[in-house]
């Protein structure tokens, strides 16, 4: 049997499993909050996988592990930002928003503000930046399964993303949070445990000794030591300042974007208490940390044991190729052949949670921001409020599908990137004034999700990666004037300077109800309840 | 909705007293200077990575130098924060928030 065959049953075993998941939790989601926060009823541990789950994407797993196998040290320097930011999000960000919101980010802003607007602008920040994120996603599952499956027709990666996309809308419809977290639990697992074992094998063969490792990956890469330093790929000596400067940029929008990525936040009420959420997070930090730490292995191992001609040019093969390779050495080629069809269907199986949770979150964010609060003024019925849910779910489903076809062969991959730059330059400020500024009101909210989308949009649709440079989106332009392909070192202190500008110059300011969010926040009094089943 | 049981008044007062206030400043006065202090740490990281190399690139333990271990204390640094701030909470958030709660409800249902 060829590794494609084993891989496509192995994945078909896990589509077979999670449908059967979702199907159970549809039967148990009845109430918005099924449907919203599955129930809140995930213990902390469950709910930490579940966020290892939403969190590790394709371009985590494959993407850092291909940096690192084809640039070094760079791969590592960049997974580094995706953890420190955990720390945000746990500190400032997690126990604080459980306690004082329901479904969603505009939740918390909207509880002392005029609701209509900066439920507006929230819905409006969350539905791009999710849309952004599931766009690069989709995208990457047409190119990856010409990698691992062979398929190369256009036709074979168009009907990738249909099945891709149709598969997350059933989670998503169906199962609501309670199908989607389990379909981000199991995929935890089954990606932690690949790439625990492919680690281990990589590591068994240098007998444990990581220098050693590091000796061959440095030696087999022709570039010596400089491999296993900076600048390989970011802030390149050939780049000069500007590189520099994008690195700075590049590090700010990852340790600043996670605590305001919507599909993150509505994790946090999917506990029964903030102590939970406090849990989820640190679970959710060992799992990732450990994560980068085992792509670190993979990475070098690859660079070290596979033939980098025979990985494509960004290295997502890296990590499956270095499975095939490993495998064969130790268990002939049968054992090549099992291990690469395992971490195969596992990068397909990390694309779908991912998807889910984005399809889940901005159709949330759809129905009961836009639609509950702003079209109808509150005025819903919970039954008809999730009925909307799984139709805008259904509609956001059918319009990545399509983007993603059009978008195929495309290089969005500065799109993740994007995605956090928004959320650190708009979202976060939005959300941190919110919790902890008792001046900020409603001008302020809507100048800093709007100062920082916008200036973020902008300035990488002028960047280099739009146009002007051969890897850009349109290689044949050049209407590029901002040097940096990260918009994170303006846009991130224009998001929080618009929030204290438009604060500023209002009057606008309740105290009651920041008082009630402050004590609320700090305290958990009045806080959403588990569902009782 | 929850929050209309409580009348917008028993939040005010609960906000004024001497217990919240000192429950709001434990609370800042360590996640604040914590967040700069993890951020400082990271930037410092990111900075060295650009401008350093030649620092970072210094072999320490056969191959490997103090960019890799400099990586590496990012991690560490991130579990133990991670870790402090759960035992923080615990031992001095949790029992005034509960206590402050429990008051809080107790008046209202």
């Amino acid at each position: 049997m060829s590794s494609q065959t084993l891989s496509t049953i192995l994945f078909l075993v896990f589509v077979a499993a999670t449908l059967g998941i979702t199907f159970w939790a549809s039967r148990q989601t009845k109430t918005a909050a099924d449907y919203y926060a599955g129930g809140r009823s995930f213990s902390g541990a469950q709910n930490g996988l579940a966020i290892g789950g939403d969190y590790m994407s394709a371009a985590s797993f494959l993407g850092i592990a291909g940096i690192i196998a084809l640039s070094g040290y760079d791969g590592f320097l960049y997974s580094i930002g995706f953890l420190v930011a955990w720390l945000v999000a746990l500190l400032l960000v997690a126990e604080l928003m459980r306690n004082s919101g329901k479904f969603t980010m505009a939740d918390v802003l909207a509880f002392r503000m005029s609701p209509r607007p900066v439920r507006t602008a929230a819905g409006v920040s969350t539905i791009v930046v999710s849309i952004f994120y599931l766009l690069a996603q989709m995208v990457g599952a047409g190119a990856l399964v010409t990698l691992l499956l062979g398929v190369t027709s256009e036709t074979g990666k168009a009907l990738t993303i249909v099945g891709v996309g149709v598969l997350m809308i059933i989670y998503v419809v169906v199962g609501g949070m309670k199908g989607t977290t389990w379909v981000q639990i199991v995929k935890a697992v089954l990606l932690m445990g690949g790439a625990t074992l492919v680690t281990l094998l990589v590591l068994g063969k240098y007998g444990f000794n990581l220098s050693s490792l590091l000796g061959d990956a440095a030696a087999k890469s022709g570039k010596g030591d400089a491999f296993l330093n900076a600048g390989g790929k970011y802030a390149t000596e050939a780049q000069g300042l500007a590189g520099k400067l994008d690195l700075i940029s590049l590090g700010l929008a990852l340790v600043l974007g996670t605590a305001g990525l919507p599909h993150i936040l509505i994790r946090f009420y999917t506990v029964p208490t903030a102590k939970d959420a406090r849990k989820s997070v640190l679970w959710g930090i060992g799992i990732i940390g450990s994560f980068y730490l085992l792509t670190l292995v993979l990475g070098f191992g690859a660079a070290a044991l596979v033939d980098s001609k025979a990985m494509d040019k960004a290295g997502n093969t890296a990590a499956p190729l270095l499975a095939k390779k490993i495998g064969e050495e130790i268990f002939g080629a049968v054992g090549g052949t099992v291990l690469l069809a395992i971490i195969a269907a596992v990068a397909f199986a990390t694309i779908l949670a991912v998807v889910a949770g984005l399809t889940l979150a901005s159709s949330s964010s759809f129905a009961h921001d836009l639609y509950a609060h702003v079209f109808k003024r509150g005025n819903v019925t919970d039954k008809e409020e999730v009925l909307v849910a799984r139709i805008s779910a259904f509609v956001i489903g059918a319009f990545s599908i399509g983007l993603g076809i059009l978008a195929q062969g495309q290089n969005v991959a500065f799109l993740v990137a994007l995605a956090f730059a928004v959320a650190a330059s708009g979202n976060l400020p939005a959300i941190l004034y919110s919790l902890f500024w008792k001046d900020f009101n409603t001008a302020g909210a809507t100048s800093a999700i709007y100062g920082g989308l916008v200036s973020a949009l902008v300035l990488v649709v002028f960047s280099p990666v739009v146009s002007g440079s051969p890897t850009a989106l349109f290689p044949d332009a050049d209407f590029s004037w901002f040097p940096l392909s990260n918009p994170g070192l303006l846009s991130i202190p224009i998001g929080f300077l618009a929030g204290w500008i438009g604060t500023r110059l209002s009057k606008e300011h309740n105290a009651a109800k920041y008082a009630e969010i402050e004590v609320r926040a700090l305290t958990g009094v009045g806080a959403e309840k588990a569902a009782e089943h | 909705m929850t929050t209309r049981q409580h009348d917008a008044s028993v939040y005010e007062q609960a906000q004024a007293s001497e217990r919240f206030q000192d429950l709001k400043r434990r609370f800042r006065a360590w996640t604040f200077p914590m967040t700069a202090a993890f951020l400082a740490w990271y930037l410092l990281y990111v900075v060295l990575s650009g401008w350093a190399r030649d620092f970072m690139g210094t072999k320490v333990l056969g191959n490997i130098n103090v960019a890799l271990i400099f990586g590496f204390l990012q991690f560490v640094s991130t579990f133990g924060i991670a870790w402090a701030y759960s035992r923080h909470m615990d031992k001095k958030i949790d029992p005034i928030a509960d206590e402050i709660r429990h008051e809080i409800e107790g008046r209202t249902e």
